[in-house]
């Protein structure tokens, strides 16, 4: 281990609250939504034990409701939206483009604060008594109807969304602004690509779910008419408002995902992302169409004939540049040096997982299809192949590339590889068995069901246990490796990118000297160790 | 146990096969790409294995064409997804025009069916075999949504305003019915069956128990209650516009705007009546929210529909 480094540079509890550093306040984001993680997988727990049976026994239909409401809550708004951003996207970008920190050091703090702030009205929420309106709070249900904590909850959303936008902002400076000599913008690793895409979508989307929470809670405060049909509101409005930004959100939750992948093929094939232009501009270009199809949650809330229709076919146009990327990352494959390490197992299991999830996409944008099959369990398998398949596989992909960067030390390989086997089994027989469900006609958020279901409910459940297991190994072993893990040294993997040209851990001014930029992204032709 | 496991749902309607063509169709590009996908990532990884520690990728140059075969190519295959399911859904939203038409209130956890002749249902709906039927929907609170996965259709529940469904079932039998629409505590106990039968049961079933008379002739009674036929008069003298004739007609307003006048004017015209005077007229009437039901708008709805200046064979039709 090097002498000096982040890590030892000042101990004790106020070292951490008070740092300014972008790598500790990484650790304290990974320390947060790992926290969340676990909670709402609890909650998954629980809802999966309710569905092995098809009656309603194992928890009430209210209690059921609030888990999965907190469920979603916490795994979108907690976890799945600031964790690769947050924490990878926190520890690399200034790393990556050979910076000392983020453009606003202070406000990167103060981001955490609030994201803290935030997550604990939610956890408050829960803590006293609950909230069942699902994660979407759809009106007038969430305004007139439901008798649980809408306002506590929706506050936490409504200041965690603040520490969204500050970080966005931050990340869009720091790019444009930080980058060392001769680090262009076509010189930059494609995880900055993606970095950059979703941060313009936080700065830009995140007002408007503000916005609507605030509606919703004057609504449901001094009843003004909004969304209620017997105060004059339009229920369906709330609809419009909400996916104008939790759409492009879930772009939020995939784009640093593939920004990841982008780096683990590079990596672990020691090659250029194939057509990185393409890659590149794929991100920006799934950024800007994921403002305009928010309308494909809606096509059965009785919108127009030809509303419908062009969400449809702007719907179809957001695939493209996601083939796009998939192509390209197979073709870096073609005539590299393929090595077969755990990130890379993480990388080929997310493009896997993301083609079924994309592929399943097209059946929810065909319009006709998704009136059968929305707001079934065909819905929640697909989103899970994007989120679970997708985000948390690059994020955990990720965490296991960056592990020996974050913390100077190798975790344990081959206890890695299972991990990720058990993963990738374990999701695939939890999630697909949904889709057979959906389409068979289960719809989702039932307590109950009947009781031909219940073997593709089985199976999913036993695959949830499985999955579970898979989620703990690597917290365990990550732990373990702080202590215990061999040195990494400065570049373990033999990889290039400027994070791996400084020590491991890093100095908390990152470089010794500002770098100097000659090379293209990924340029494995002459290797600097 | 795996025995009473079905692996796809059962057809019943007219639109089963259709959407079922489609989602084999989006079946075999999933399965053809995902296959591709898998296949090539699983011979790259086994063919360039790293065997030297040290070694690396060679340097490939990107390639144009490359790209934009496979920009090209998903593009066209989503056109064509997208033509085909358009082509779906607009027969979905559009209702042929001799349907069968019955009035649905959802309630939190409830279904309210209305048949024309007044014969009333919950949470079971009886229908004939072969013959296009539309709901006429609305909720009394929250949004729900009505979901028969054999017919293959489902549609929003929104309080304030009707939103239609149609189907035209294909063989007798009980199909399950969902709310789909998440919708609060007993959401998953908010369901019901579909029950299809040939049509002469269907006969014999309606006109088993129609104690009250039909909906219109309910909708007429409560007109002469709530004293709206003071006002609106078959003569034209009243202090309220003519209402025989009117439905499905346009009427021009205050304002010079030109609305036809459906289901949704009726009820606003009921609920907030200044919001759409037509022209001519004061905006002197009352508002009757809260003093009317769901079910008895429906009733009025009905009435002013067969206030028609058309044969009564037509009466029951809409638009």
């Amino acid at each position: 281990m090097p002498p000096r480094h982040y890590l030892n540079n000042g101990y004790g509890v106020k070292s951490w609250l008070l740092t300014r550093d972008h790598k500790r306040i990484a650790l304290l984001y990974l320390a947060s939504v790992t926290f969340f993680f676990f909670l709402g997988g609890a909650m998954a727990v629980l809802i999966r034990l309710e569905l092995a049976t098809p009656a309603g026994d194992f928890v009430t239909d209210e209690t059921y409701n609030k888990l999965f409401t907190m469920h979603g809550v916490m795994m979108v708004f907690f976890f799945l939206i600031p964790a690769i951003p947050a924490v990878l996207g926190n520890f690399l970008v200034p790393l990556m483009i050979g910076a000392k920190d983020l453009a606003f050091p202070k406000l990167n703090l103060a981001s955490w604060y609030i994201y803290v702030i935030g997550a604990s009205f939610t956890t408050y929420s829960l803590v006293t008594g609950g909230l069942d309106t699902g994660w979407t709070f759809y009106t007038p249900f969430s305004t007139v109807a439901s008798n649980s904590n809408v306002i506590s909850a929706a506050l936490g959303i409504f200041i965690t969304g603040f520490s969204s936008i500050l970080t966005g902002l931050n990340f869009i400076v720091t790019t444009h602004r930080m980058r060392a000599p001769g680090m262009t913008w076509f010189r930059m690793p494609l995880f900055m690509w993606s970095m950059y895409a979703t941060s313009l979508i936080m700065v830009l989307g995140t007002p408007v779910i503000a916005i609507t929470i605030i509606l919703v809670a004057s609504e449901r405060l001094f009843h003004f008419g909004f969304f209620d049909p017997t105060l004059g509101g339009d229920p369906v409005l709330f609809q419009h408002l909400f996916w104008f930004y939790s759409h492009p959100a879930v772009y939020i939750m995939i784009l640093p995902a593939m920004g990841v992948i982008s780096e683990l093929v590079a990596a672990f094939c020691r090659k250029q992302v194939f057509g990185y232009k393409f890659v590149a501009f794929a991100s920006i270009g799934i950024a800007v169409l994921g403002f305009l199809v928010w309308g494909h949650h809606m096509f059965v809330a009785g919108i127009s004939v030809y509303a419908a229709l062009i969400f449809s076919i702007l719907s179809f146009l957001v695939a493209v540049p996601s083939a796009v990327k998939v192509f390209n990352w197979t073709a870096t494959m073609y005539k590299g040096s393929v090595s077969w390490q755990t990130p890379m197992l993480y990388a080929i299991g997310f493009i896997g997982l993301f083609t079924i999830g994309g592929l399943t996409g097209l059946f929810l944008a065909a319009v006709g299809l998704d009136v059968h099959v929305t707001d079934t369990y065909f819905i929640v398998a697909h989103f899970h192949y994007i989120m679970v398949g997708g985000t948390i596989m690059g994020y955990l992909g990720g965490l296991h590339y960056w592990w020996p960067k974050i913390s100077g030390r190798l975790y344990n390989e081959y206890l890695a590889k299972i991990a990720a086997a058990i993963i990738f089994f374990g999701f695939n027989l939890t999630f697909f068995p949904q889709f057979i469900l959906g389409y068979l006609g289960m719809p989702r958020r039932y307590h109950a069901y009947p009781p031909e279901f219940q073997v593709l409910n089985v199976l999913s459940s036993a695959g949830a246990s499985i999955l579970g297991v898979g989620y703990l190994l690597p917290m365990i072993y990550l732990t373990y490796s702080l202590r215990y893990g061999k040195i990494a040294g400065s570049n373990p993997w033999n990889a290039v990118g400027l994070e791996w040209n400084t020590t491991s851990p890093p100095p908390t001014e990152n470089f010794a000297e500002t770098p100097v930029v000659t090379w293209e992204a990924y340029d494995y032709s002459a290797p600097r160790a | 146990m795996w025995s009473g496991t079905p692996l796809f749902p059962e057809q019943a309607s007219t639109m089963a096969g259709r959407v079922d063509a489609l989602y084999f169709f989006l079946l075999a590009i999933s399965v053809f790409f995902s296959l591709l996908i898998a296949g090539l990532i699983v011979f790259y990884a086994i063919r360039y294995r790293r065997r030297d520690p040290m070694s690396v990728g060679e340097v490939i140059h990107e390639a144009m064409a490359l790209e934009i075969t496979w920009t090209v190519i998903p593009f066209i295959i989503s056109m064509v997804i997208f033509v085909w399911g358009a082509s779906v859904y607009v027969a979905i939203s559009r209702p042929p025009d001799d349907t069968l038409n019955i009035y649905v209130v959802g309630k939190q956890w409830m279904w309210k069916f209305q048949h024309l002749d007044g014969q009333r249902e919950i949470n079971e709906l009886h229908v004939p075999v072969g013959r296009p039927v539309k709901l006429i929907m609305t909720s009394e609170d929250v949004i729900h949504d009505v979901f028969v996965p054999a017919f293959r259709v489902k549609a929003d529940v929104i309080p304030g305003r009707y939103t239609n469904l149609w189907f035209q079932p294909t063989k007798p039998g009980r199909y399950r019915l969902f709310c789909a629409e998440y919708c609060g505590t007993r959401h998953s106990g908010m369901t019901g069956e579909v029950i299809v039968m040939e049509p002469s049961e269907f006969q014999a079933w309606l006109s088993g128990g129609a104690l009250e008379g039909s909906l219109a002739s309910a909708g007429a009674k409560l007109f002469n209650d709530l004293a709206c036929n003071t006002c609106h008069r078959p003569d034209a003298k009243g202090r309220g516009p003519v209402l025989d004739g009117l439905f499905g007609n346009t009427v021009k307003l205050q304002n010079g705007e030109i609305m036809t006048v459906d289901e949704a004017y009726v009820r606003e015209s009921i609920l907030n009546p200044s919001a759409k005077v037509t022209a001519g007229f004061q905006p002197i009437m009352p508002t009757f929210q809260g003093l009317v039901t769901e079910e008895q708008l429906l009733e009025l709805i009905e009435y002013v529909k067969s206030l028609k200046a058309l044969p009564p064979a037509q009466a029951s039709q809409t638009r």
